[in-house]
C-alpha cells in the first residue's frame, strides 16, 4: 500500500474511494494495449464491491518503470460465477473474487 | 544403479548394458538471452555498489528459509486462539509480525477462512502470485497454464482432480491475485483434533491446504492418542 512516496513525485491530493464495500459495480469492457492486471474473463461483468484495500501504485504505469502515480484504489470485487461464465458447471453459489484497481470500475444502475 | 552385481564394474568390459540417462547439469550449454541478461545486471549492480553477492545471498537465504511449516504455524495458532484467529483475518501483516514473520513490503496478505459454508481456494491467473513470504517457493502446478486457467472456469473439477469432492451447498470461491495482494486459506480444523496441541496440528496443514486444494486429513492412526 502506498504510504509515502519517498523521493517519488507526490501524488497529489488523495481521492477518497470512489465504491464503497457492498457497492454494485461493473468492470469496464475496454480493450488494452501492454501490462493489465485486470484479466479479460472479467471485463464487462457486474459484481459486488467486498473490500476496498487500499491505495497502491498503478501496475500499468509501474510495469513501463514510471512511479505508478496516480495511486490507484484498489478493490476486492465479487463476481457470480455464473455471471462470468454462463455455461459455468458447478453451484450457483459459486463465486470469484478478484482485485481490481479504481480506473476499471465503473458504477452500474 | 546397475543391472549387474555379479561382477567388478568398470567401462571397459567391452559388452552393451543399461546405464540409467545421466541427468543434465542445469547450467550446461548455451547461455539463454535471459541469462545473460540477469548475469549483466547483477554483476553491473554488484560493480556499481548497488547491491552486493552477499545481500544477493542473503535475499535467497531468507526466501529458502520460508517453507510451508512457517504457514502451518500460523494456522495452528488460529485453531487454537480465537483471538490471534480474528487478529490473523483482520490484519494479517500484523498478526504474523506478532509471531515473529516480517512478510517485508512488496505485497500486502489477506488471510480468507474456510467454513462449512465456503471453500477458498487460490489461483494467480496473470502470472504466479503466492504467499512465498509465508509459505516459500510456490510448487510447478500452481505455475502451470493449466492450474492458472483451469482453477477459475472450472474449480471445483480442479479440486477434485486434486481429490477435494465438496458437497454442492459449500460455495467454492476462488481468490484470483491480480495485484497486490497475496492470500492464505485459513482451513477449517478437523473434528477429530480435538485437543491436540498446536504442534500435532501443524503436523496436518499441508502446503495445499493453505492454497485451498486439499483438506486438513486426520490419519486412521491419529497422534491424539498420544499425551499433548
Amino acid at each position: 500500500m502506498v504510504s509515502d512516496v519517498g523521493s517519488a513525485p507526490r501524488p497529489g491530493r488523495k481521492q477518497a474511494p470512489r465504491f464503497v464495500a457492498g457497492e454494485r459495480v461493473q468492470v469496464a469492457a475496454r480493450p488494452v494495449l501492454g501490462h493489465c492486471r485486470t484479466p479479460w474473463y472479467v471485463r464487462g461483468k457486474r459484481g459486488i464491491v467486498i473490500a476496498v484495500h487500499g491505495r497502491f501504485r498503478d501496475p500499468e504505469r509501474l510495469a513501463y518503470h514510471r512511479p505508478g502515480l496516480p495511486a490507484q484504489i484498489l478493490y476486492k470485487v465479487r463476481f457470480q460465477q455464473r455471471e462470468v461464465w454462463p455455461s459455468y458447471r458447478g453451484s450457483n453459489a459459486d463465486q470469484i473474487e478478484v482485485d481490481i484497481h479504481e480506473h476499471w470500475l465503473e458504477p452500474t444502475r | 544403479m546397475h543391472e549387474h552385481d555379479d561382477h567388478d564394474h568398470n567401462h571397459n568390459h567391452g559388452h552393451p548394458h543399461a546405464h540409467p540417462p545421466a541427468q543434465k547439469d542445469h547450467d550446461a550449454g548455451p547461455m539463454g538471452a535471459y541469462e545473460v541478461l540477469e548475469e549483466a545486471l547483477r554483476s553491473l549492480l554488484i560493480e556499481k555498489g548497488i547491491l552486493s553477492a552477499e545481500a544477493i545471498a542473503a535475499a535467497i537465504d531468507l526466501m529458502d528459509s520460508r517453507t510451508p511449516a512457517l504457514g502451518a504455524k500460523v494456522v495452528a495458532r488460529a485453531w487454537t486462539d480465537a483471538t490471534f484467529k480474528r487478529h490473523l483475518l483482520k490484519d494479517t501483516r500484523a498478526a504474523l509480525l506478532e509471531c515473529g514473520i516480517d512478510i517485508g513490503t512488496i505485497a500486502e496478505f489477506a488471510t480468507v477462512e474456510n467454513t462449512p459454508e465456503v471453500h477458498n481456494v487460490i489461483v494467480c491467473t496473470l502470472c504466479s502470485c503466492y504467499p512465498k513470504m509465508l509459505l516459500g517457493t510456490p510448487p510447478a502446478w500452481y505455475k502451470s497454464l493449466a492450474y492458472r486457467s483451469r482453477t477459475v472456469v472450472d474449480p471445483r473439477g480442479v479440486l477434485s482432480e486434486f481429490g477435494v469432492e465438496l458437497p454442492p451447498q459449500v460455495e467454492v470461491r476462488v481468490h484470483d491475485s491480480t495485484a497486490d495482494l497475496r492470500y492464505l486459506v485459513l482451513p477449517m480444523r478437523p473434528k477429530a483434533t480435538r485437543g491436540w496441541n498446536e504442534e500435532q496440528l501443524a503436523a496436518i496443514i499441508t502446503r495445499d491446504c493453505m492454497i485451498g486444494t486439499a483438506l486438513p486429513k486426520v490419519a486412521p492412526k491419529a497422534p491424539a492418542a498420544r499425551a499433548g
